[in-house]
This record gives structure tokens, sequence and C-alpha cells, in this order.
């Protein structure tokens, strides 16, 4: 669906894409992740045509976008970054012109802009100008103008960026109902989101692949892979848990937040995965421990994304 | 076509959108107005004829013309919606021909509507309606190649001011380039050659042609050309800023 050899642009002298290759099918939500100024709208904007590669070469089903860029631009529907539009004119004009645009006719048109307008919750707003409507819904409004044409790969520029909860929720249902039959590929720098939507994540810095893997796998790699917390209550003093736990032969290191009265024993790398916690759950029963929680973690995505994407500039 | 026509919509609804189109049409009426009655001397002259209009045409146009050529890139490139238009399935030529079409189509609804003084030059004379017609022709091709200069000038910069001074500056040139101030500048150093060919620019003589009822195929031909080779341009410059 996409495939990307070698892509690489230079500003000046400076390099914000490094020749970067990778391929993704149709199914996959691609999440690209990275710091601020890692390359991941260079790439997208280059993927989409806006930007031309300064060497290297990209394809949207086959069709490459520096030669046959305007097959590739029909196959996909795109949300740049921070969502831009036509402030004066209203989501209903703008949804008819991109109509337009994408050859939509008759019957088909019409289901499809009822589809997005239904699927957006536009309907309250269509008549309004853009302008005047307020951040989520212009966010809406770049949603359904990318969906319009059902494309089969959809490239989201940091789809959720400046939502409030709720709305970023319902982004990520949209985007996990449309995963089935499409390549999604979004960019954000939000590791929940990852977590909560993608099924493969690209961790890029610098403008070079770091990490490429699913969100699970990636983090597996954390020191948190296998954790244990326990969230010590009331008449039990924090030094003595800390202090017994990080004696047992399964644990590598605690951690102790005085503040949520929490201690975090780091599995030893390579034990056996829940070694650490059958320990600890049978110490608690055996001292009679008052512990108000006992967490097994699974790692923690945050701290592998700042250990991959920092020691690759040290 | 479909494509073209579809940016067209857009672009001219736009204009109407919001108040630029009214005050654009009224400021523009109320000028020309002021213009052929006061400074041109329309009932002094006692003709029946329109010269004493079509003669402020190209001075009225460049300050108007880039004041609608001023927003068609820089307006896009400032709020990023250039980001969405380029990456939508169409080609540079059609999103500046759309564009450009549609500012040009503003600009004839905005000269259309100087019908009262046709209407008036009629009830107080005999006029020669043909040569009234072929003037009107001739400013809506010189006001296409204003916008043309407009349009290409205004994908260079992400600010309205200064597509706006610079369009100015450029439209002048043009329009001055058969004077001495604009030709001294070459005539020094430059051979004959080059000068004659830049005094043929001037689109005060290319107008005047016209305005006098003379439809020459030369003059269709220098309008033709000269809005053809900046649409061009502006192409160039679209994707070679575009993304800046």
């Amino acid at each position: 669906m996409i495939e990307i050899d070698g892509l690489t642009k230079h500003y000046g002298r400076h390099t914000v894409v490094d020749d970067l290759s990778f391929r993704c099918e149709s199914g996959e939500v691609l999440g690209f992740l990275g710091p601020n100024g890692a390359g991941k709208s260079t790439t997208m904007k280059m993927l989409t045509g806006f930007v031309a590669p300064s060497a290297g070469t990209a394809s949207v089903c086959g069709h490459d976008i520096a030669t046959d860029g305007l097959a590739a631009r029909q196959k996909l529907g795109y949300l740049p970054e921070g969502a831009p539009c036509y402030a004066e004119m209203t989501p209903g004009s703008f949804l008819n012109f991109i109509a337009d645009i994408r050859g939509l006719k008759g019957s088909d048109r019409k289901s499809r802009l009822d589809e997005v307008t239904d699927r957006l919750n536009l309907g309250p707003v269509l008549h309004q100008t853009i302008d005047t409507l307020s951040k989520g819904f212009k966010r809406r409004v770049g949603l359904a103008q990318a969906i319009l044409h059902d494309p089969e790969v959809l490239i989201l520029d940091e789809p959720t960026d400046g939502l409030d909860p709720n709305q970023k929720h319902e982004v990520r249902e949209l985007i996990h109902s449309m995963a089935a039959d499409k390549l999604i590929v979004i960019s954000t720098h939000i590791l929940e989101e990852v977590e909560a939507v993608c099924s493969r994540a690209i961790i890029i810095a610098s403008g070079k692949i770091l990490a490429d893997d699913t969100p699970h796998n990636l983090a597996m790699q954390s020191r948190y892979h296998n954790a244990v917390r326990v969230s010590v209550g009331e008449g039990t003093p924090l030094e003595e848990v800390e202090a017994t736990i990080k004696a047992l032969e399964s644990v590598d290191a605690t951690e102790t937040d005085q503040v949520h009265g929490r201690v975090t024993a780091i599995a030893v790398p390579g034990t056996a995965g829940t070694k650490a916690w059958h320990e600890i759950s049978d110490l608690v029963n055996e001292r009679s421990w008052n512990i108000s929680g006992l967490e097994l973690e699974t790692g923690r995505l945050d701290e592998v994304f700042r250990q991959i994407t920092q020691s690759g500039k040290a | 076509m479909n494509i073209i026509g579809a940016l067209f919509r857009r672009e001219l609804q736009s204009y109407f959108a919001t108040p630029v189109a009214y005050v654009f049409i009224v400021i523009f009426l109320v000028l020309m107005g002021t213009f052929t009655f006061y400074l041109g001397g329309f009932y002094e002259q006692g003709q029946a004829d329109l010269r004493a209009f079509f003669n402020f045409h190209p001075w009225l146009y460049l300050f108007l013309v880039p004041a609608i050529s001023m927003r068609l890139w820089a307006e896009e490139r400032k709020s990023g919606s250039v980001e969405l238009l380029m990456t939508l399935p169409i080609t540079p030529w059609q999103a500046v021909l759309g564009k450009f079409l549609a500012a040009w189509a503003f600009t004839g609804i905005a000269l259309a509507l100087t019908f009262p003084i046709w209407i008036t030059v009629n009830y107080l004379g005999d006029p020669d309606n043909g040569t009234i017609f072929a003037a009107y022709v001739g400013s809506l091709l010189m006001a296409g190649g204003f916008l043309a200069i407009g349009s290409c000038l205004s994908a260079f910069t992400k600010n309205q001011v200064i597509a706006f001074v610079i369009s100015i500056v450029a439209c002048f040139g043009f329009l001055l380039s058969g004077f001495p101030m604009v030709l001294d500048v070459f005539s020094g150093w430059a051979p004959q050659v080059i000068v004659d060919a830049i005094a043929s620019l001037s689109f005060l003589t290319h107008f005047s042609n016209i305005s006098r009822g003379v439809i020459d195929f030369r003059d269709l031909i220098y309008f033709g050309l000269l809005t053809g080779t900046f649409l061009y341009a502006n192409t160039i410059v679209l994707q070679w800023k575009q993304a800046d």
C-alpha cells in the first residue's frame, strides 16, 4: 500500500528526513512517533505530494508520488497538521467542494456526504461558518474531508492534538472503526494514543527510524516490563516493604514513591513473566502487610520512547 | 474541467462570503464615477463617448486589481489551506487557473456593474456602441493581465501586504514600459532591440488601441501571451514555494 524507499529531505544543510525506508499494508494502523522536529510531518508531506523529496521514492497503492502523483493523491485522504481549512466556508459547502474535486456523483455522493456528516456529528454546525466553530469541530471538518471519498490510505497528522479527552476518544473510535479495510498512518507524540489505536509503531528521531514494532513489543523493552507496583496502605512502613522486596531474588531494583505510598519492584531482566509478582504477593500474605493495590506492569512506552530517542542523540 | 469549475465556484463564493467583495465593488464603482465625472470631465467634453471613463481604467486597476490578487495565494499559504488544496488530486495548473478565473470573473462583475454609465451616455447622445463594447473587452483583458501578474507574485509570499505592494510596482512597470521613466533605465546600455521590446510591452499602448474601438489581433495576442506567461510562472512559483 505504502512503500517508502530511501526517502530524504534536506532544507539547506539541515537534513530533516534521512534515508527513510519502510512499507506498510492495508489493515494496519501505523503510528508515527517522534519528538517535535523529528521529521514526522515532513515525511507525511512528502507522502502526500506536498513537499518534493530531495532523494528517494515513495509510492501509494503502487503509484509513485513523483511521477504519478495525481493517481496517488486520488487514493489517499490527508488531514494536515492543525487541520487547515477555508474559514469563510460552512462545513456543508466545504464538503460539497471536496466532493466535487473527488468526482463524487449522484446517489454515491449523497450517501457519502450523509455518512461523514453523521459519523463526525457535523449535523448541528453544517451551515455555520467554519471560522466560528470550536477547535474540536474544526478538526472534525478536517477529518470529514479526509475520509469523504472512502480512501484506501488515510494519513492523519496529529489528529487529536489540542482536543479534549472526550474528543480524543471520539477520534480514536473513528480510527478503530475504519481500520479493518484501510491503511491508516497517524503521527503523534501522545504515547497513550499509540497504545490505544496503533497496530504498529515507528519511532523516528532526527529523520531516522529508531524502532519499528508493535506497541506491545516496544513496551516490553521497558525496564518496567513485568515490574510490580505495590500500593502500601496505612499502618505498614514503606521502608520495610521496600527493603524486603529488594532482597528478593527476582527483583533487580526498587523505586519508592513517597507521595502516593508506592513501591515499584523492577524485575530482573530475563526472569519468567510473573515470577516477581508471585513472590511479592506471597510476601504480602506472609507478612500481613496492609496493601491497597498490587499491579503487574506491561512496560512503559514513554520510558522506552525516551530511552530510544535520547540515546540516539548522545 | 470539472475540477477547474469546482475550484472556480469555491473561490468566487468565498469573495461573496466575506465583506471583501462588497467593499471592493462599492469602492470600484465610486472611484470610476468620480474619475469619469470630475477628473475626466465627462460632461465638459460634450461628446457622446466613454473615453473619459475608459482612460482611467489602467490607473484604477493599478491599485484595485492587486487588492484582489494579493490574497489569491498569500492567504492560502498563511492559513495553511494551501496544504489541503495541493494534496487534493488536482494539478498546479488547475489550481492556478481555477483561482485566476474566479478573480477575473469577479473583476468582470465589478466592471459590468458600471453599466449605468453606458445607459447615461446612450440617454444623452448617440455613441458608437461598438467602440464602447470593444473598450469593455479591452478593459477586461487588461484586468486579466494585471491579475495574472498579481497572482504570480502573490505565490511568492505569505504576507498579503508585501504581495500588494510588489504587485503594484510590477504592474506600474508594465503600465509605463512605453514611457521614458521606464525606458531610460534601459536605453543607456541595452541594445535598441531590447528597448523596443520593452516599449512594446506597455499596457497603455495596447489598451488605448482597443479602447479606440480597434480590436487588433496583435493586441489580443499581447494580452493573451502576457496572462498565459504569468500564470505559467505562477504554477512554477507555487510548486517551488508552497511548502515553505
